[in-house]
């Protein structure tokens, strides 16, 4: 009986003590603010530039940024914000994130049997990976596992595969690869070199089938959109001029694709 | 001394030190010596021969980068036959020198021998480490002439020398002790005095009595500093320097400190070794005692290696695979702390103590459970740390929370990994918060210098602007 009534008049104290302290110290939404936060994704993928969803808000109504910078909202959403806050949608270039490489278990080899955690930035730390190019995907899923909306994929063959349609450009893999192959490249383009590696084009050949050799014949037909890399036997793609999907037929090695 | 040292946890694997009564023999001249001209930590010298070059045995061919960098030799007379790159031990690209012998072995002026170094300027002596490129041979590799400069401020009192040998497998410095403890004990003395300390002792494991008689029987011979020869409990790692200065003299390091903080100065016996022959013979570090052991080999034994020799050229010398024999791991260094490399054209390097095979049943594959929560890796880890409680931080990338449970502490012994009955990687987790930790620590150091120098510039900006005012 005793405890009971201890209980509760504990329990009514502690009760009128917090709501005592809310009253005196409790903060008030920002109204728009929060309106602003329910029209972002809330996927905190950092894609803006800021610290998650609530930190754009508050810089949109900070007038710190402006509506547009977050690549994973719906459609019409922006102009909605932006009509909010009475400010002009900044649209930014969509951008999707690559993994340069093709050298999957079908066209690259491995040097070693690696059996240790399974993840690339702990294998790394052993022996770097184990794959024979050292530009080549280790395929242990880093970058599919910090991916916030699933658009990253480690198909059958062992290689990081980024599916361009989920893919809304945060650029979270990008930092989770050790081995540096993902960038953010504009959605606009078709194709890419997926390849990295910058030595001679026999000695990566022996390590990946799939490797751009740097024999130029992409250059030749289309100048004006792909380019050597100076220094390296590696031809880029010009994404300020992305070539044509058809240019792909021409690379021997089809380090060239989609 | 009857009184047997050891210090907190560590674990006792199997021995099988089946080389250890096999006697030191010269390798034989290979036609191909791939020197790589990174074998110690810190920057890699900088190579001084052009391709095409010739050169001689002993020859200077790299030069210090920088502070904590070292001189590197050529192994034997030829030509410069490419420089590149080449594969290193833990599986990165190290710049390097091959070398295509001439088979004349045709010897360079050695260095002037310094017969009278009792009485030689201690200066004098620490210019001719750094001149033959010595650096710690017991698998760190540190340039030794660092460790001798020791930092103002702080006093040393004593020299351990380690002879310890923890690693299983491994017998070269044993082989050495008993070979050559003359010149060891030589070399032992010249540190002593280059440090000028009065406590010297050598630190062997009670699993090498003879070693121990031997060395105890030639240092009675030496006085002008007493050189101890003190008896370990077979516990590893007692080789390791923070462990082996506690067994010794019950003095911890400090967490994130050097030896130096315990005024102690820790050398390995194949140092001490090199140490004297470049002094006594004016002979530089191009060669080292290295161990080839395993179970699929015909003959292991212990032979003195030229640096930049493959391994593959050391396995061909132990005889080759017994028949029906595969390597499942080729190891350089111990079992316990050497690196997997996937490549027998790996060199000999400074620090190669040893070149271990594994055979297929011999290899476990790799199966993690979750941490049971045992305790054990806690009971074994010669830091005092958690090792179990870490690697769970760890697999969910809480390095922060790991730093502040003393992960940069970790010695990557390998004794809980080796204890962990759940299989779990632990030294791979530890080695993975120590990178991106040590990552985090050095943008941090940057960012802070960063802001110090642009703060003094501004302060001289705002100098440089007052000056003219009090002109006028």
């Amino acid at each position: 009986m005793v405890t009971l009534v201890i209980i509760v008049v504990v329990g009514l104290l502690t009760g009128i003590a917090i709501a005592l302290v809310s009253r005196w110290f409790g903060v008030e939404p920002n109204p728009v603010e929060e309106e602003v936060r329910n029209l972002l994704s809330g996927a905190n993928c950092g894609g803006c530039g800021f610290p998650g969803c609530a930190g754009y808000a508050k810089a949109l109504v900070a007038g710190a940024a402006k509506p547009g910078a977050c690549s994973s909202q719906c459609a019409g959403a922006a102009e909605k914000m932006a009509k909010l806050l009475g400010v002009a949608v900044v649209h930014k270039e969509p951008k999707v994130a690559v993994v340069f490489c093709s050298g999957d278990d079908m066209k690259a080899t491995r040097q070693a049997l690696y059996n240790g955690i399974n993840d690339c930035r702990d294998a790394m730390i052993v022996a770097a990976g184990a794959k024979t190019c050292a530009y080549g995907c280790l395929g242990l899923g880093a970058c599919a596992r910090v991916c916030p909306f699933g658009a990253i994929e480690i198909n059958e063959h062992r290689l990081a595969v980024v599916h361009k349609e989920i893919c809304v450009g945060c650029g979270k893999c990008v930092g989770a690869c050790p081995k540096k192959l993902i960038k953010l490249v504009p959605k606009s383009a078709e194709i890419h070199v997926h390849c990295m590696n910058p030595v001679r084009g026999p000695e990566k050949f022996k390590a990946c089938k799939a490797a751009c050799i740097g024999c130029g014949k992409c250059v030749k037909t289309a100048p004006e959109h792909v380019k050597l890399v100076p220094g390296a036997a590696l031809a880029e793609v010009d994404y300020g001029n992305p070539p044509p999907e058809a240019l792909a037929e021409v690379c021997p090695t089809h380090a060239l694709r989609k | 001394m009857h009184k047997i040292f050891h210090f907190y946890g560590g674990v006792h694997p199997k021995e099988s030190k089946v080389s250890s009564g096999v006697a030191i023999v010269d390798a034989p001249l290979y036609p191909l010596y791939t020197v790589p001209l990174s074998m110690h930590i810190g920057a890699p010298a900088k190579s001084l021969v052009a391709v095409g070059d010739t050169v001689l045995r002993g020859q200077q061919i790299g030069e210090p980068a920088s502070f904590v960098s070292s001189t590197i030799h050529s192994p034997t007379s030829g030509k410069v036959k490419s420089i590149g790159t080449c594969l290193g031990p833990a599986g990165t690209q190290l710049p390097c020198v091959v070398i295509e012998a001439d088979g004349q072995d045709t010897p360079a002026d050695p260095l002037t021998p310094i017969t009278d170094w009792r009485n030689t300027d201690p200066a004098i002596l620490r210019a001719r480490v750094a001149a033959a490129g010595i650096v710690g041979m017991g698998g760190a590799s540190f340039p030794t002439p660092v460790k001798l400069s020791i930092p103002p401020g702080k006093t040393i009192d004593t020299l351990i020398i380690n002879g310890v040998e923890c690693e299983p497998c491994l017998t070269a410095d044993h082989r050495l002790m008993l070979e050559n403890p003359k010149m060891i004990l030589e070399g032992v003395e010249m540190v002593a005095n280059m440090l000028g300390v009065q406590n010297v002792f050598i630190g062997i494991e009670n699993n090498k009595p003879d070693a121990i008689e031997v060395l105890t029987k030639e240092a009675t011979a030496y006085t002008a500093p007493a050189i101890h020869v003190v008896p370990l409990k077979v516990r590893y790692p007692q080789g390791a320097e923070k462990q082996l200065i506690y067994a010794i003299t019950k003095r911890q390091v400090p967490s994130g400190g050097l030896p130096a903080d315990v005024h102690c100065v820790v050398q390995n016996i194949g140092s001490s070794c090199a140490i004297a022959e470049a002094v006594i013979l004016g002979k530089p570090l191009y060669e080292r005692v290295t161990t080839v052991t395993g179970t699929p080999l015909v003959a292991p034994g212990n032979w003195r290696f030229r640096v930049g020799t493959p391994y593959a050229e050391a396995i061909k010398l132990a005889g080759g695979l017994k028949e029906g024999a595969q390597i499942a791991k080729l190891i350089s260094g111990g079992p316990m702390m050497g690196m997997t490399v996937y490549s027998q054209s790996v060199p000999v390097m400074k620090n190669t103590s040893g070149i271990l095979l594994m055979g297929p049943d011999e290899v476990k594959q790799y199966t993690s459970k979750a941490c049971l929560r045992c305790g054990r890796c806690n009971d074994v880890c010669p830091m005092q740390l958690m090792p179990g409680i870490l690697s769970v931080q760890i697999e969910n990338e809480r390095f922060d929370d790991a730093q502040s449970w003393h992960v940069m502490d970790c010695i990557e012994c390998g004794c809980c990994a080796y204890t962990c009955p759940a299989g779990r990687p632990l030294v791979q987790h530890m080695r993975r918060a120590k990178s991106e930790v040590g990552a985090k620590l050095r943008a941090q150091k940057a960012a802070a210098d960063a802001a110090a120098k642009a703060k003094a510039e501004a302060a001289a900006k705002a100098a440089g602007a007052e000056a003219p005012k009090a002109d006028k």
